[in-house]
């Protein structure tokens, strides 16, 4: 019974059988689906999908729609301010938690609980506080300085930054917390042997932690960049999109073509190119962590 | 620091003539370094703060209070009607049933996708580690990929899939989507989770003849109790803040609170009511607060693992 | 010799890597066989391949008469001990060493007489209803040789039990065993790195290297007659001393020494003359007064002395190369010491230069 090498299908067969959604997921929706919308941006599809092949019709007109250089040019901006202040403001702060503080775990839930709220409840919260009646702008002028006129939400040039404020409210704890996972991942010997050759602890964070964090550094990054791209919920609470189109952002572009706009060729043109955005950022960061070390 | 009858104390100044310890003692309670790192960290505190504090104040004052007062101001006169109007009585579209509608779809979607999706995860993520098949690093490899697709890529497809089943629009259909794309973050921690357990364990379960399931329920699972609690807040706090599938595979007498609490905020009828809204805020944010702190360090573990997901 | 397990042209590859290359093994009944090598030789790949735990890529096994190739584990009527306990941490004693009776089906009563025998040889009754966390590294690996125990198997597998005991533990725990396979006859698989326990333990040892086994035989045959140049190094501490040269008619020649080589026992059709290592063990040198008796005598200087009690290892210089010998716990030497040596070449070991295997 035992003397016969089993057919191989039936090796192994339950963790098989454990298996099937992750197969069916991985192969059916994300490769799948992935390659599907990609094959659709090459029609005009409408308020349904149809297969009326039009070239790079979707992707010139994509290019040529104001709307959408708007929404490339925010997610710029947006996404490399919030690329700087994350790490900067992250840094800085798992440093200072990082000084064997008392209530370390306090101000660490502090500054963590935004992370736990949704875009959504982040949005509208900041919404109201940057209410150019009513909210901060209003104290600052009862304060004595009339002339006070930060007003992001209903000023067209800086309502990026209004977003970028709520943005930074709620994802840097997160920043600050893989940093500071970070730096307690560092050998304590390092700071033994840097404190025995006397260097100041600003020095040793510059020359020695820094480039040992590098690693985590660049995880970091791409956990941020590859979540700028979906920015969506927090645009669509805080201002959705507005004034006018001034804060519009490649995601919401994406849903309002499909659902809103019956116009799924430009959705799905628009949603490769965010994918391949993605891509962009993925795949040299993928080669350089993976590519040295393939096991056999 | 001389005590009166003025001699030095050992260790502080003048202590080194003696052969004591020389110099002045390091780290005092009140040193310039301290109050500049504590300093910071309050007035940092303060600015995470605010937003909390303006939700809450707001949220208990009546509207002439807060159209002539500061938006910091505690309220001179608390009144609950905000809350219970958030809750009862909001208007979004034609219901006017308040939020209470969306807390409980949001409740009838959250619990079976969280059960559903880690159910599914923790036996994946445990033949990925232990029952290792040919094929398998393929298939995950692709899993993991998929975790950085913009959803917006796969929105339309899932519309299809959800179509062709025939649950498009419907709780279940949410449930699926949420199971589906709560699986490469999952099924990662958990993998990563039962390869970290000694293989050692895995074979003398096998020499002692356990088979799949029975190394799964009776040995694995008694040893991973906090990894499914890190699961759990990921699915809790992800599924319940979750607005994009919302909004696409729901309808609106199935929408979840958040994409609820967003309609009755920028609807653009009617007079903003800000006390209101800010009391709607809070009660679809409470939700992941709570789960926030009384979970404590197994949150941290959890956004550590689940922020990939972005 | 009945055998008990027979491992016929086995073959194990992890893609183009070929960790187990067309081995033949035959273990008798009750024997011992220790499975010795450096890390990445294949002993632990090969009795995990016993244990069912790895699936072979070509071969056959056959445990006490039947083929067992392809069947589970637990079919194979073997009990494994592993190197980290690899405890069920969340049972008691008495839970770990019952689980695999309960998988197996077997009664209640006759699972509480099998525990308590088990518990009883150990001597480990007192620790039953404690959670392994709570026992230290010597219970623990007490505990595990129990589960393997009550399994009332012909077959046990070592892996490397004991690596993760301190020094002392670890030596009152070989005696345990040896103790226990005095008592039980049990065929006993045992692997391991380390060579005092390879020596104390095996009736025979398997030396492996790259997936074969290079030499399989007594512990007193490997030391002495070690067959390649491989086996000669690996096992002694210190390990043996090597002169480089070339055999002509009787003799070994290198640079500044002739020796006879009248008493030496060569292998098969005797030597050749070529290139060759001369290796003689650092216990087999005599120093002092001893040395004249000897027919090879050599003068050294002393480089560094390791005073270890019961003897003294010194490393000397001679002949324009480092080499240690062993001497009396009292030997009072220092660096710079000249000194007299000298060895019988019938005690030493040939190889071939080119090939490396024994003459």
């Amino acid at each position: 019974m035992s003397s016969k090498r089993p057919n191989q299908l039936f090796r192994n067969l339950n963790a098989k059988i454990a298996s099937v959604p992750m197969i069916l997921t991985a192969m059916v929706v994300f490769f799948g689906g992935t390659i599907w919308t990609i094959v659709y941006s090459f029609t005009n599809s409408k308020l349904l999908p149809r297969e009326k092949w039009v070239g790079f019709d979707q992707y010139e007109r994509l290019w040529n729609t104001n709307r959408w250089l708007i929404s490339i040019e925010n997610l710029l901006i947006y996404g490399i301010l919030s690329m700087v202040f994350s790490l900067v403001i992250g840094f800085v702060l798992a440093a200072l938690l990082d000084q064997k503080i008392r209530f370390e775990n306090t101000f660490r839930s502090i500054m963590l609980y935004p992370y736990a709220l949704s875009f959504i409840v982040t949005g509208l919260v900041w919404q109201w506080l940057l209410n150019p009646d009513l909210g901060i702008p209003k104290v600052v002028r009862a304060l004595g300085w009339e002339s006070f006129d930060f007003d992001p939400l209903y000023n067209a040039d800086i309502v990026i930054y209004g977003i970028l404020i709520a943005g930074l409210w709620q994802g840097t704890g997160l920043i600050m917390c893989l940093m500071l996972a970070g730096m307690r991942g560092i050998d304590e010997d390092i700071w033994k042997a840097s404190r025995v050759d006397g260097i100041p602890a600003w020095k040793t964070y510059i020359f020695i932690v820094i480039p040992m964090m590098r690693p985590v550094f660049i995880t970091t990054l791409v956990i941020i960049a590859s979540g700028l791209v979906r920015v969506y919920d927090l645009v669509v609470a805080q201002t959705g999109g507005g004034p006018g189109i001034a804060s519009e952002v490649p995601a919401k572009y994406v849903y309002d073509m499909m659902f809103l706009g019956q116009n799924l060729g430009q959705g799905f043109a628009a949603s490769t190119m965010m994918l391949i955005t993605v891509a962009i950022i993925l795949i040299p960061w993928a080669y350089l962590e993976f590519g040295g070390k393939r096991r056999g | 620091m001389v005590d009166p009858t003025g001699i030095t104390l050992h260790g502080e100044v003048g202590a080194g003539a003696d052969g004591g310890p020389r110099g002045p003692r390091p780290r005092r309670r009140f040193s310039r370094r301290n109050i500049f790192i504590y300093g910071t960290l309050i007035v940092v505190s303060v600015y995470y703060l605010l937003p909390l504090y303006v939700m809450i104040v707001t949220s208990l004052k009546g509207m002439p209070e807060i159209r002539l007062g500061n938006i910091f101001a505690p309220p001179m006169e608390i009144t609950f009607q905000p809350w219970v109007k958030a809750w009862a009585q909001a208007c979004t579209g034609l219901n006017c049933d308040g939020l209470s509608r969306g807390f409980m779809n949001s409740v009838i979607i959250t619990v079976p996708s969280v059960i559903i999706s880690i159910v599914i995860a923790s036996v994946n993520g445990y033949a990925l580690a232990n029952w290792r098949f040919k094929g398998a690093d393929v298939f995950f490899t692709i899993l993991i990929f998929g975790a950085f697709i913009p959803y917006q890529v796969m929105l339309y497809p899932m519309v299809i899939i959800l179509r062709e089943m025939g649950i498009y629009g419907t709780l279940g259909g949410l449930v699926l989507v949420h199971t589906v794309f709560g699986m490469p973050i999952l099924t990662l921690l958990f993998r990563n989770y039962f390869t970290s357990i000694p293989e050692e364990l895995f074979k003398a379960a096998r020499v002692d003849g356990a088979g799949f399931w029975t190394i799964y329920f009776k040995i694995m699972l008694p040893m991973s109790l906090p990894i499914f609690v890190v699961a759990m807040i990921i699915q809790i706090t992800g599924i319940w803040n979750d607005f994009l599938f919302g909004v696409v595979y729901t309808r609106p007498d199935t929408y979840p609170m958040t994409v609820q609490l967003n309609n009755i905020v920028n609807s653009v009828q009617g007079v903003k009511e800000y006390n209101v809204n800010m009391a709607a805020t809070l009660l679809t944010g409470l939700v992941p607060l709570v789960i926030y702190f009384i979970s404590g360090k197994l949150f941290v573990r959890g956004i550590a693992a689940g922020a990939v997901k972005g | 010799m009945e055998p008990s397990i027979s491992i016929r042209n086995l073959s194990l590859n992890f893609g183009a890597l070929k960790v187990l290359k067309n081995l033949d093994l035959e273990i008798g009944k009750g024997e011992f066989l220790v499975l010795l090598g450096s890390s990445g030789c294949g002993k632990s790949t090969l009795l995990n391949c016993i244990a069912g735990l790895l699936d072979v890529s070509d071969g056959q096994i056959f445990i006490g008469g039947r083929n067992v190739t392809w069947a589970q584990p637990s079919e194979r009527g073997i009990g494994m001990v592993f190197q980290s306990y690899a405890l069920y941490p969340q049972m008691t004693i008495k839970g770990n060493l019952s689980f695999g009776l309960k998988n197996a089906g077997v009664s209640r009563d006759e699972i509480e007489e099998r525990v308590r025998r088990a518990a009883q040889v150990l001597q480990i009754e007192p620790l039953l209803e404690r959670k392994p966390a709570a026992l230290s590294g010597g219970q623990r690996q007490r505990a595990a040789i129990g589960r393997a125990l009550v399994r009332d198997v012909d077959v046990f597998l070592f892996d490397e039990p004991l690596s993760n005991l301190d020094a002392k533990l670890r030596a009152d725990l070989r005696v345990e065993i040896k103790q226990l396979h005095q008592k039980l006859h049990n065929t006993m698989i045992y692997v391991t790195h380390d060579q005092i326990e390879a020596m104390t333990l095996a009736d025979r040892i398997a030396i492996m290297r790259g997936g074969s086994i290079m030499q399989l035989a007594s512990p007193n045959e490997i030391y002495m007659r070690p067959v390649n140049k491989y086996v000669a190094q690996f096992i002694g501490s210190p390990s043996m001393n090597f002169f480089q040269g070339t055999i002509e008619g009787r003799r070994f020649m290198t640079e500044g020494l002739t020796m006879p080589l009248d008493g030496y026992e060569m292998t098969g059709a005797g030597a050749k003359d070529g290139p060759a290592w001369f290796g003689i063990r650092p216990e087999h040198v005599a120093s002092g007064e001893a040395a004249n008796a000897m027919p090879v005598t050599i003068d050294a200087t002393v480089d560094l002395v390791e005073p270890l009690g019961s003897d003294t290892l010194a490393r000397l210089e001679a002949l324009g190369q480092l080499f240690w010998i062993r001497m009396d716990g009292q030997a009072t030497v220092e660096h710079g010491d000249k000194l007299t040596i000298g060895f019988d070449p019938a005690r030493a070991h040939l190889f071939d230069e080119k090939t490396e295997e024994r003459i």
